[in-house]
């Protein structure tokens, strides 16, 4: 090969490059290991974290279980080792599986579109903000403070430098649902959307029908994000909403410290051209076959540049996958009895707790920590080996005296006992 | 020589709503230990949906079977050679699904308290390390979920950082060579884009830079190498030209996979540059994702990284949220970790030399095929390349065979096509990028397959424009999926020949 | 092929003006240029549009083209034809594919239009 380059060692390949730029010493690393040292060391590393707590967190992030065939399709090298489907007659695989995602996701959210996957809940919401500035024409963003905090502060970096100003709007005291009167006064003629999540970062359900009612009225979007996907299963879809966007990692993507997750949004198709991200649509080959492929690219910024509707580039293929594949597995019967079964373990963790509102909860809600601090009784918990729930004091200053906890399927009844315990 | 592909079997399979029957089902829940909860009481009849319309019903032998079968109307790296230029696509390494997918790193909630997520704090950091020595910058963040992202997040810190000196200037400079994500990224930043263009060598052209860079300008956005696979060999002069009027520099760093190991983008002068670790660091693609897009920055930069950071304590790691410069968050929690558990596993397996070493060989793969086509293929540009190299596809453009064509013809010899009609500079652009992946058998393979394309397109031109053949899918009517788009499954029959 | 009632611009877009209406559309040649077109993007009738300025777009699978407004005015009419349809610029551009109707407000900067032959000879056809 090096004959064929015309060199005689590869070192001469790089005599190209400005000798000042060239790096005259090995790169600070240790030397390459073994398959064996590697996994040593991050058994090591998983061993430092948490390991076999029965955990009450949730928060925009939850413990559901695993369907052992996730793993083994997307384990598949044809899934795991292959790129952005842009040749369609060899990428079939991924745009059924794609296709099929689209489709499960709207019938999920009653929403008559939806894109390939975004990263993920968080950057969906300020994507779904700038698609309802461009279908309105408007530049002005109304967020609940109910909806999740940290997908709050990456709206507020997003809009920043688009001039779109976001402004927050109250929760009620004591429901915990969005503050109506607040959001009315909130709206004026400039706003583009108003965004709501539901189950709401306490737990609390929102009422999408009035909602969107209100937003209409005064010509704006309104923006539903959930971050429990599984509460779709029992719950009605948000189907007045205009833009849905959501976060499908209780669809059997591990919580793994914050991410891979994916992403999704949702819409009428009357804003279809408006989406940001890959979309995959149907068609025939040149035999007439059914056959599926990348659709409406131009949207994209490979082609519009920037003037695209988004800088995205990559969607979340694998991740989608899991869960296409999770919502294949649980199914149309599955999905409602394992919602039934985190609303049964839910609400048998919250009754006799002191909870702070009075909304109804899908599988997370708030108590107060009567005189303790919230820190104190998660360190009770902990000596049980138990993650407690998270202390909400930190985003919310007036409810510093309280806990978000959260129970799934995968709670036990001695473990909701304990907390109970600890808590009354 | 052996010819790479045969045929065999593909299996039919309808859509898994088109395959669904009431009651079949492929979960087992487990006996409920609490009491049941009437949903209508507890939620109220106006929150609880009917049912999920549509939605499947199959075994667990129809599930699997269905996802296999899928799979195997893909070409993936696992199959060979995937050339796509400028996507890096190199092996992943199958260690790396593993130590991910340990129980107390895939099941460590991001909530959990810090002195139980230690050791995931440690691999960031150990990553965060290895990231910051492999570019010779200052500092490194691992929020950004992907390139585009980690493009968007330096680019809100070079606004951040022009803004404390009191002025965020108006303008990027940005070559017409450069990936789409570029522009649209100025525009998403709020910065109005300004195009430069190339030199006859496919470079920046110094000349038009200095001219075009004034006190308006925020920085240039460049990739080097560039698209074409060249470095810019006047990199350190671009750095002074915008240091010397108070702009920056950003480094897309898609291309990176030509450089570790063999020059640091921060000692060429770049201040601010994002690495996709689904590319250089092998994190598998997935069909389309999750990548990861670290951001590294010089040290003047550090303040305006986004929140939180990892900081070390005394005797422990701890997340500061107190960064009062901080662009703000760019996406919840902290990155996509189980990317960058892969990514250190990939560069710790492979350590100082190995890494130097797969650049090597990534580079001498991209000559070697250069030197075998370019008696057969255009060569537009000879400047030297580096990891990838871009032909045109001029010689078959007058037989009236265009890169998209010769791209589906390589599909039947068995490969994953190249880049096609990227960068846009270069008309009927084909860019090859083998990575070091490839040994000299698959390479040859690949070689003797372009070859024997550029005769057919001689003999016979019009057998080239409708390849494929060998496929299950024949050539895709993209025209007709635009003009009516048709997004998602609807109960009732296609349109056309159904595929099972 | 150019019809000779036709005023042509650089951008190859074309205008038949009756009275003070102006009807445009691309050319041939643009549609040649573009390929089989998916899309069209339309301004609302109401709007007002510049001489020069962006008045819509068209896409092909892989590529969006602005078209130009060639003279100023206000959207009488827009081509409903062209939403369901898109395919009919590729098949009739000069014709029953016309984009937008203007009231024109400059009707003088009818002046700086090409006619049949200029456009042809631009073109080099």
């Amino acid at each position: 090969m090096l004959s064929v380059c015309g060199v005689s060692s590869i070192e001469e390949l790089f005599d190209s490059l400005p000798p000042e730029v060239r790096l005259s010493r090995p790169l600070k690393l240790d030397p390459g290991k073994s398959e064996y040292e590697i996994v040593d060391y991050f058994r090591e590393r998983a061993a430092e974290n948490a390991n076999g707590y029965a955990s009450f967190l949730g928060a925009g992030v939850y413990s559901h279980y695993r369907p052992v065939l996730v793993d083994t399709v997307v384990s598949r090298g044809e899934f795991l080792t292959s790129y952005t489907p842009y040749q369609a007659e060899i990428s079939q695989g991924t745009l059924t599986a794609i296709f099929e995602f689209q489709t499960m996701v709207c019938q999920l959210t009653g929403m008559e579109v939806a894109n390939a996957s975004m990263y993920d809940g968080s950057t969906a919401v300020p994507e779904a903000a700038m698609m309802a500035a461009r279908i309105t024409g408007k530049d002005r963003i109304l967020a609940a403070r109910s909806v999740h905090p940290e997908y709050r502060e990456v709206l507020h970096t997003y809009a920043k430098h688009q001039g779109l100003p976001v402004v927050e709007f109250a929760y009620d005291a004591e429901s915990g649902e969005v503050d109506s009167s607040a959001l009315e006064a909130g709206l004026d003629e400039n706003t583009a959307a108003v965004i709501v999540q539901t189950p709401n970062f306490f737990g609390v359900l929102e009422n999408v029908d009035r909602l969107a009612g209100i937003a209409h009225r005064r010509g704006a979007l309104l923006v539903v994000v959930f971050t429990e996907a599984v509460s779709l299963g029992l719950l009605k879809p948000p189907g007045a909403a205009d833009i849905v966007a959501g976060e499908l990692q209780s669809f059997a993507i591990s919580p793994g410290y914050g991410g891979p997750y994916a992403g999704v949004i949702a819409t009428k198709e009357q804003y279809m051209r408006q989406l940001p991200g890959r979309l995959v649509g149907e068609t025939l080959d040149s035999h007439g076959n059914r056959a599926y492929c990348l659709t409406l690219s131009t949207r994209e910024q490979h082609i519009r540049r920037e003037k695209a509707t988004s800088n995205i580039c990559t969607n979340q293929a694998l991740i989608a996958l899991m869960a296409t594949v999770f919502m294949t597995v649980y199914g149309k019967r599955g999905l409602r009895e394992l919602a039934e079964q985190n609303l049964a373990k839910a609400h048998y963790l919250a009754s006799g707790l002191n909870t702070r509102f009075s909304g109804r909860f899908f599988n997370e809600f708030v108590v107060k920590t009567n005189g303790r601090s919230p820190e104190e009784i998660n360190q009770r918990l902990l000596d049980h080996r138990i993650l407690g729930g998270l202390p909400l004091g930190r985003f919310y200053p007036e409810l510093n005296d309280t806990l978000l906890l959260c129970a799934t399927e995968m709670s036990r009844r001695e473990s909701m006992d304990r907390v109970k315990e600890v808590l009354i | 020589m052996r010819p790479k592909t045969r045929q065999h079997l593909s299996q039919n399979e309808p859509l898994l709503f088109e395959r669904s029957s009431p009651g079949k089902k492929a979960y087992q829940l487990p006996q409920l230990d609490v009491p049941a909860v009437d949903a209508v009481k507890a939620l109220g009849e106006e929150h609880v949906r009917d049912e999920i319309e549509g939605f499947p019903e199959v075994s667990e032998v129809e599930a699997i079977r269905h996802f296999t079968r899928l799979s195997t109307w893909n070409y993936a790296i696992d199959h060979g050679m995937y050339p796509l230029g400028s996507c890096t696509m190199k092996y992943n390494p199958r260690i790396n699904e593993i130590v991910a997918r340990l129980d107390g790193l895939a099941w460590a909630h991001p909530y959990q308290p810090e002195a139980l997520s230690q050791g995931a704090m440690s691999i960031i950091a150990a990553l965060e390390a290895a990231l910051t020595e492999i570019t010779g910058m200052d500092a490194v963040t691992l929020q950004p979920a992907a390139g585009a992202h980690g493009e968007l997040t330096g680019i809100l810190m070079i606004r951040a950082l022009l803004e404390s000196r009191g002025n965020p200037r108006r303008k990027l400079l940005i070559p017409d060579s450069a990936h789409g994500t570029n522009p649209a990224t100025a525009s998403m930043a709020g910065y109005q884009v300004e195009n430069l263009k190339s030199n006859g060598r496919g470079m920046v052209d110094v000349d038009a830079l200095a001219a075009a860079v004034n006190e308006d300008v925020a920085a240039l956005m460049i990739t080097n190498p560039n698209t074409l696979g060249v470095f810019e060999q006047n990199i350190t002069r671009i750095s002074e030209i915008l240091h010397a009027k108070g702009a920056l520099v950003y480094m897309d760093g898609a291309n990176m996979n030509a450089l570790v190991g063999i020059t640091r983008p921060g000692d060429f002068g770049m201040d601010v540059m994002h690495l996709n670790l689904h590319k250089t660091f092998s994190t598998p693609h997935g069909g389309g994702g999750p990548g990861s897009g670290p951001v590294a920055v010089k040290k003047e930069l550090e303040p305006f990284f986004p929140g939180p950071r990892l900081k070390r304590s005394v005797d422990a790691w701890i997340w500061n949220y107190d960064l009062p410069q901080s662009i703000g968050r760019v996406r919840a929690f902290y990155g996509n970790f189980g990317v960058l558990a892969r990514a250190l596993a990939y560069i710790m397996a492979h350590g100082s030399d190995g890494l130097r070493r797969a650049t090597m060989d990534a580079v001498l793969n991209a000559i070697y095929i250069r030197k075998n086509l370019d008696r057969y293929y255009d060569l537009p540009l000879d400047a030297p390349s580096m990891h990838e190299v871009v032909f045109s596809d001029e010689k078959q453009a007058r037989r009236g065979v265009r890169t998209g064509d010769l791209a589906k013809r390589l599909i039947d010899y068995g490969f994953h096509p190249y880049t096609v009609s990227f960068p846009l500079i270069v008309k009927g652009a084909l860019m090859i990028e083998p990575t070091e992946t490839e040994g000299k058998i698959e390479l040859d393979a690949f070689i003797d397959a372009m070859i024997s394309i550029a005769h057919e397109v001689e003999e016979d031109p019009e057998m080239v424009l409708k390849a494929p053949y060998s496929t299950r899918t024949s050539r895709v009517d993209e025209v007709s999926a635009a003009r009516k788009p048709v997004l998602r499954w609807r109960p009732q029959p296609p349109a056309g020949k159904a595929a099972d | 092929m150019y019809p000779e009632n036709l005023r042509y611009t650089k951008e190859h877009e074309w205008v038949l003006i009756e009275g003070d209406t102006a009807t445009v559309g691309i050319t041939d040649h643009a549609q040649k240029e573009l390929g089989d077109i998916v899309y069209v993007d339309l301004p609302k009738a109401g709007a007002s549009v510049q001489a020069g300025k962006t008045l819509g777009s068209v896409e092909s699978v892989k590529a969006v083209s602005d078209i130009y407004s060639p003279l100023t005015g206000e959207v009488a009419e827009i081509n409903e034809l062209l939403s369901s349809a898109p395919e009919k610029l590729n098949e009739d551009p000069h014709g029953t594919a016309w984009l937008v109707k203007l009231k024109m407000s400059a009707p003088e900067e009818a002046g700086q239009l090409m006619h049949a032959a200029d456009y042809q000879a631009y073109i080099g056809e």
